[in-house]
């Protein structure tokens, strides 16, 4: 299978330098990784247009960001891209965890069946990107990508934003209504508007490689602590497709990034690790980690989204996965704001609810860490006595952390939630991410709930509960799953009733549940959508 | 349920005590603290409740400066 080849995007002057008219975009977003190009394709799902510019011409350098999680390949599907990534992506569930060269524990990170999308897939990042651009070109009239325009600061008052950018054609401003900041790690804003990115480093270092090479590795995450082939450390390996395999292993502090990413230092640990098969070197990366967050997202009209409002370490694959709840957060706010149906208060609750899923991401992860590269002393033997009595104790088994894989984001304290008045015993909770389950149309076709549900506001009737449309606000899609005869779809394996039990329940354009009932008034519908809409009076 | 601060080992308690250092002996400063920490997490896990192991840290970092 052929390897992936970057091909650089075309760089197009700017309207702005060739005597053309500026456009004042709605939004502005700076950055084309996954987050920018995703918040892209989330606004002009919603009818909202915007322009995206980078400071670079291809997709991601490395691998990055591999194992996308069910929850994002949902949000992705929503997006228009989960089919090509599942198609492309290695599917897996199940990981491994070893002390020496013992297994110690394993874990299925999907147990039940009946949802469209694995627990997860590895996929390279600059796939997710390249399918990303390339479904921006879906939305000609909506998406304006500009490569090679780098912004160097950005201003706002009460009336708009504006942004400064250069090209290698000179230097324009470009003014917009909002402007989303997704530069990364690094973000240059972040530093403009003199933001604390409060938390912690780590000072482990960790050896990154992706290698090329025929080898029949089962389509599982393997997790050394102290294996044989990297004594008193620890090692990852993962596959990812056309052969390439993601190996991390751990340095301690006080490796040379420099002299380890040398070939001649690199490939004889790696050759350890394969046990000889033949392989080739495709990417090769030393890095330390931090986990850290700014205090708030949302500064006015500039909103800070994916890496540059929190950065984690990536043995949760909490990075990628953390961004695009923020996308699948904030995009569908954003869009009712700007289409004057919600209040611009809306927007605190993207701070609020992605502040609670930063830090869950956050205290995930480090928690990961600390169990990885414990400190010496106390913390090495609690660490240890883990790992002991895990080889022949339950209990122990799943306290050792090799990585806590990211799950969907639970929003049960969020304001936009109506409170249940109706006892439901099902697993679906108010504030959780819909779950998925097949159903049927009434031509016969197979399809699944999560497709159904899509990205508006829904009123969903489930195990035989009807709703009256005559009654109901404007703006919202009714969706009935029972029998599958008078316009409702089938049930097919009865799983949305086991799911959801019997009722109606008020599904966000983000697909979490903010209200339910067993029989709802019209009124009651109007009042939940109204709390969580924050409808424009 | 709160931590229980009254007496429960019975007869045992003088017994059980010197089997607990007994089985420290011939341990290096190492293995006796790895040795703790098992003893701590089996005994965690098996009270279970997390108000019960929180007040018993609480209780145990508060004794230090008894
Ligand atoms: C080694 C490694 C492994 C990882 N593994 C995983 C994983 O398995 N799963 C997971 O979920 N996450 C993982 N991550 C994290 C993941 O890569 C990031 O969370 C993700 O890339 C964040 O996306 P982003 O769009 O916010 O930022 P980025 O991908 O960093 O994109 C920022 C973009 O902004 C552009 N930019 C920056 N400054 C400017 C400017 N001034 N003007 C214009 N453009 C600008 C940059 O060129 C870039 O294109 C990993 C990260 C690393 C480093």
């Amino acid at each position: 299978m052929a390897r992936y080849q970057y091909e650089p995007f075309d760089y197009v002057t700017p309207p702005e330098l060739t005597g053309q008219a500026g456009t004042r975009a709605p939004v502005i977003i700076v950055g084309a990784g996954p987050i920018g190009l995703g918040a892209a394709v989330d606004l002009a799902t919603h009818g909202i247009a915007s322009v995206v510019v980078d400071d670079n011409n291809v997709v991601s350098v490395g691998s990055r960001a591999i194992c996308w999680a069910k929850r994002s390949l949902e949000i992705f599907d929503r997006l228009g891209i989960g089919d090509r990534m599942l198609e492309k992506g290695v599917t897996w569930k199940l990981g491994r965890v070893f002390r020496g060269d013992q297994e110690v524990y394993n874990f299925d990170l999907l147990p039940d069946d009946g949802h469209k999308f694995p627990a997860f897939i590895n996929l390279q990042q600059y796939y997710v990107e390249q399918y990303l651009v390339e479904r921006c070109t879906d939305f000609p009239d909506l998406i304006d990508l500009r490569f090679k325009n780098r912004v160097q600061s950005v201003g706002q008052d009460e009336t708009g934003v504006w942004a400064d950018i250069e090209t290698p054609d000179g230097s324009y401003r470009l003014d917009g209504d909002f402007l989303l900041a997704c530069d990364g790690a690094n973000s240059r804003l972040r530093r403009q508007f003199g933001l604390d990115f409060g938390g912690r480093y780590f000072e482990e270092r960790f050896l990154i490689a992706d290698v090329e090479m025929q080898a029949d590795f089962p389509s599982e995450r393997w997790f050394w602590f102290t294996p044989t082939f990297h004594p008193g450390q620890s090692a990852l390996l993962h596959k990812q497709p056309d052969n390439i395999y993601r190996i991390d292993l751990q340095l301690g502090p006080d490796a040379d990034p420099e002299e380890e990413k040398k070939p001649e230092n690199v490939i004889p640990r790696i050759e350890k690790v394969v046990g000889g098969r033949p392989f080739k070197l495709d990417w090769v990366s030393v890095y330390s980690f931090n986990c850290r967050r700014i205090d708030r997202f949302v500064h006015d009209r500039v909103i800070f989204i994916g890496d540059s409002a929190h950065v984690v370490s990536p043995f949760g694959a909490r990075g990628g996965n953390g961004g695009m709840h923020d996308v699948d957060n904030l995009c569908w706010k954003l869009a009712h704001i700007i289409n004057g149906t919600s209040d611009a208060s809306l927007l605190d609750s993207y701070d609020a609810e992605r502040v609670h899923g930063a830090d869950e991401n956050i205290r995930n992860s480090s928690w990961t860490s600390r169990f990885m590269s414990p400190e010496p002393g106390i913390e090495m033997s609690f660490r240890n006595a883990v790992l002991s009595l895990a080889v022949d104790t339950p209990f122990a088994r799943r306290m050792v952390n090799a990585g806590r894989l990211s799950v969907p984001c639970q929003l049960d304290s969020s304001d936009l939630n109506s409170h249940d008045s109706d006892e439901f015993d099902v697993a679906m909770q108010t504030g959780m991410v819909c779950l998925d389950a097949p159903v049927r149309h009434a031509d016969g076709r197979d399809d699944w709930l999560m497709r159904q549900i899509g990205g508006g506001f829904c009123l969903l009737a489930t195990g035989g509960a009807t709703i009256d449309p005559a009654t109901l606000p404007d703006g919202i899609t009714v969706l009935e799953i029972g029998s599958g005869r008078d316009g409702s779809l089938e049930d097919t394996e009865g799983l949305v009733a086991a799911r959801y039990g019997r009722g109606v329940h008020l599904i966000r354009p983000d697909q979490h549940l903010a209200a339910r009932w067993v029989a709802p008034t019209p009124g009651d519908i109007t009042s939940a959508l109204a709390r969580c809409a924050r409808i424009a009076a | 349920m709160t931590l229980n601060t009254e007496f429960n080992l019975g007869t045992q308690s003088d017994s059980l005590f010197n089997e607990l250092l007994d089985a420290h002996q011939g341990l290096s400063l190492d293995q006796s603290s790895q040795m703790n920490a098992a003893m701590i997490l089996l005994l965690m896990n098996h009270i279970g409740d997390p108000a019960v192991i929180r007040d018993a840290i609480a209780r145990a970092r508060a004794a230090l400066d008894a």
